[in-house]
């Protein structure tokens, strides 16, 4: 199966220290895969260049090749709000915007250019549905989404992201800050999505990593160091340090 | 002395300087009240200066504060936002950027009757504005700007580099997450910057002594056609303002009630700013609810 992005011999430095040593990652279409490894590992870090993120950031050096079906992401003419439109993301805090849960929600699509009312109000029904937030907040659209719980507000940045429809959701710990009630609504969420989107979370709970991913990746010190099923990956991995890891004896 | 002792010491203390603020700031509002209300009426608002008779009023000057500083903010607004946003989201961080600041540090600092000498010989002379509200306007502009630009960078950085990253995650240009996003969560504090350079703009004297002149003549409050001599919207007329006005009188002024006149000025003066001060501070608020539809 083709895969959906293709990343190759990936490096990326902040000034002179190199924070990915060629990174070779691909992920298919509507497929959960989970980055896992040890804080300072450079998961999040290979995650942010897969929408881009890193550039908001001054002395980052990135090479490599990336591509998302056949766009070459980091091209001079690819346009890097489009990429970042086809490719969302999820924060590890809840990020609400300071407005009503209707607009949040509606505000990528308002701000891209779409204005038509019925679209919208659609658009915002079909994104709270999927994101499973529709039934608890339907007859408060009008409501700061500040005034939500912290698991909700996390589902309105879910949904947010999911209205401006885009192919790929990268999460980077999207529950870290979530109670395990709000947590496990939110994997529940995800599992629903895989059908249509396809997702790359970055996670430091390795049963989250079990329950969720088809496949998993482990990186340490930088390294990719193991790409596999997320099966075999736990249950029988190759290298020793991976099984080191998931078996918690370092890291 | 143990740890709750002084707790206790530094508690104290911290009330006592604030009290001390508050204090020295009650003082002078209340003195400036005090002698000032009682000459307060109707017919000192609404009648003109007089410049030998008692019982002039101060009609012309206080319409002549609140033109200027709504010129001034005209003027000073879209520069001070521009300039605040570019140092907020896009300045890089180099030599050129710190040489931008130390520039709007310098410009704040600079002493207004400098300010004020400046715009007389640039606008009033070389321009040939004469005296006038506008030279008034674009002296004070001077002042406003490095206060208006360094608060509205200042608010615009004040919001968190989440919501940033949110907005840019979302396939939105940075133009369109500062404008939808960090703008309006920046908005109280703009308003709070506004309020304060308003109230800095209306008790100015020194720099429009020179500029917007001295002198208040007669004007015409039907007159909509701006540029007509004795319309009130003529910016180009010489313009006397409140605070230039208490210069005036107590400097050179031969009325017979001098007291009186800069007394009630001065309350007036206090007033308006306060009032400016409170309703601004209401406004922000419900601007604030109403763009985040927040309770």
């Amino acid at each position: 199966m083709q895969p959906i992005i293709t990343t190759k011999n990936v490096k990326l430095s902040y000034g002179s220290f190199e924070a990915l040593h060629d990174i070779n990652l691909d992920f298919e279409k509507n497929k959960i895969t989970a980055l896992i490894g040890p804080s300072g590992c450079g998961k999040s870090t290979y995650l942010r260049c897969l929408n881009r993120m890193n550039d908001l950031i001054d002395g980052v050096t990135i090479t490599g090749s990336f591509k998302l079906n056949d766009l070459d992401m980091y091209d001079e003419k690819t346009d890097v709000v489009e990429l970042r439109r086809k490719v969302g993301m999820v924060f590890q805090q809840p990020i609400p915007f300071p407005l009503s849960i209707r607009e949040n929600v509606a505000y990528g699509l308002k701000l891209n250019g779409h204005v038509a009312k019925e679209f919208i109000d659609q658009r915002v029904e079909e994104s709270l549905r999927q994101a499973a937030l529709w039934d608890e907040v339907k007859d408060r659209l009008n409501d700061s989404a500040l005034s939500l719980s912290g698991g909700q507000q996390q589902r309105i940045s879910i949904a947010r992201v999911l209205a401006v429809r885009p192919e790929v959701i990268l999460m980077d710990e999207p529950t870290s800050a979530l109670d395990p009630i709000s947590s496990a609504q939110i994997e529940d969420t995800l599992l629903a999505l895989k059908k249509d989107y396809t997702i790359i979370i970055v996670t430091h709970n390795m049963q989250q990593a079990t329950r969720l991913s088809d496949k998993t990746a482990f990186f340490n010190l930088g390294n990719l160091i193991e790409f596999d099923t997320t099966e075999k990956l736990f249950m029988n991995p190759s290298k020793k340090e991976t099984d080191d890891y998931v078996n918690g004896k370092f890291g | 002395m143990n740890a709750k002792r002084s707790d206790h010491l530094a508690t104290g203390l911290i009330y006592t300087f604030v009290a001390i603020v508050v204090l020295i700031l009650f003082g002078l509002i209340g003195y400036i009240l005090v002698s000032g209300v009682p000459h307060l009426s109707w017919h000192f608002l609404t009648t003109p200066s007089k410049a030998f008779a008692a019982g002039g009023g101060i009609r012309d000057q206080l319409f002549n504060s609140l033109y200027l500083l709504i010129l001034t903010l005209i003027i000073s607004f879209p520069i001070a936002l521009g300039a605040g946003i570019y140092l907020a989201e896009y300045a890089p961080d180099n030599w050129v950027t710190s040489v931008m600041r130390t520039a709007i540090e310098v410009l704040s600092s600079l002493p207004s009757v400098v300010v004020g000498l400046f715009g007389y010989l640039l606008f009033v002379i070389q321009f040939q504005m004469g005296f006038s509200i506008l030279a008034g306007a674009i002296a004070l502009t001077f002042f406003n700007l490095p206060l208006l630009t360094r608060n509205i960078e200042t608010s615009l950085s004040a919001v968190p580099n989440l919501q940033r990253e949110a907005g840019i995650a979302l396939g939105l240009s940075s133009w369109k997450t500062t404008t939808g996003i960090i703008l309006p969560a920046a908005v109280p504090g703009i308003l709070t910057g506004v309020i304060l350079s308003a109230g800095r703009v209306f008790g100015e004297a020194a720099a429009l002594i020179y500029t917007a002149g001295q002198s208040a003549p007669v004007l015409n409050y039907g007159n909509w056609n701006a540029f007509d001599p004795n319309s009130f919207l003529n910016p180009l007329r010489p313009a006397e303002t409140l605070a230039v006005h208490i210069w005036k009188v107590n400097a050179e002024g031969i009325v017979p009630d001098i007291d009186a006149v800069s007394n009630g000025t001065a309350a007036v003066l206090i007033i308006v700013i306060l009032i400016f001060n409170i309703s601004a501070r209401m406004l922000g608020n419900r601007l604030y609810n109403k763009l985040t539809s927040s309770k």
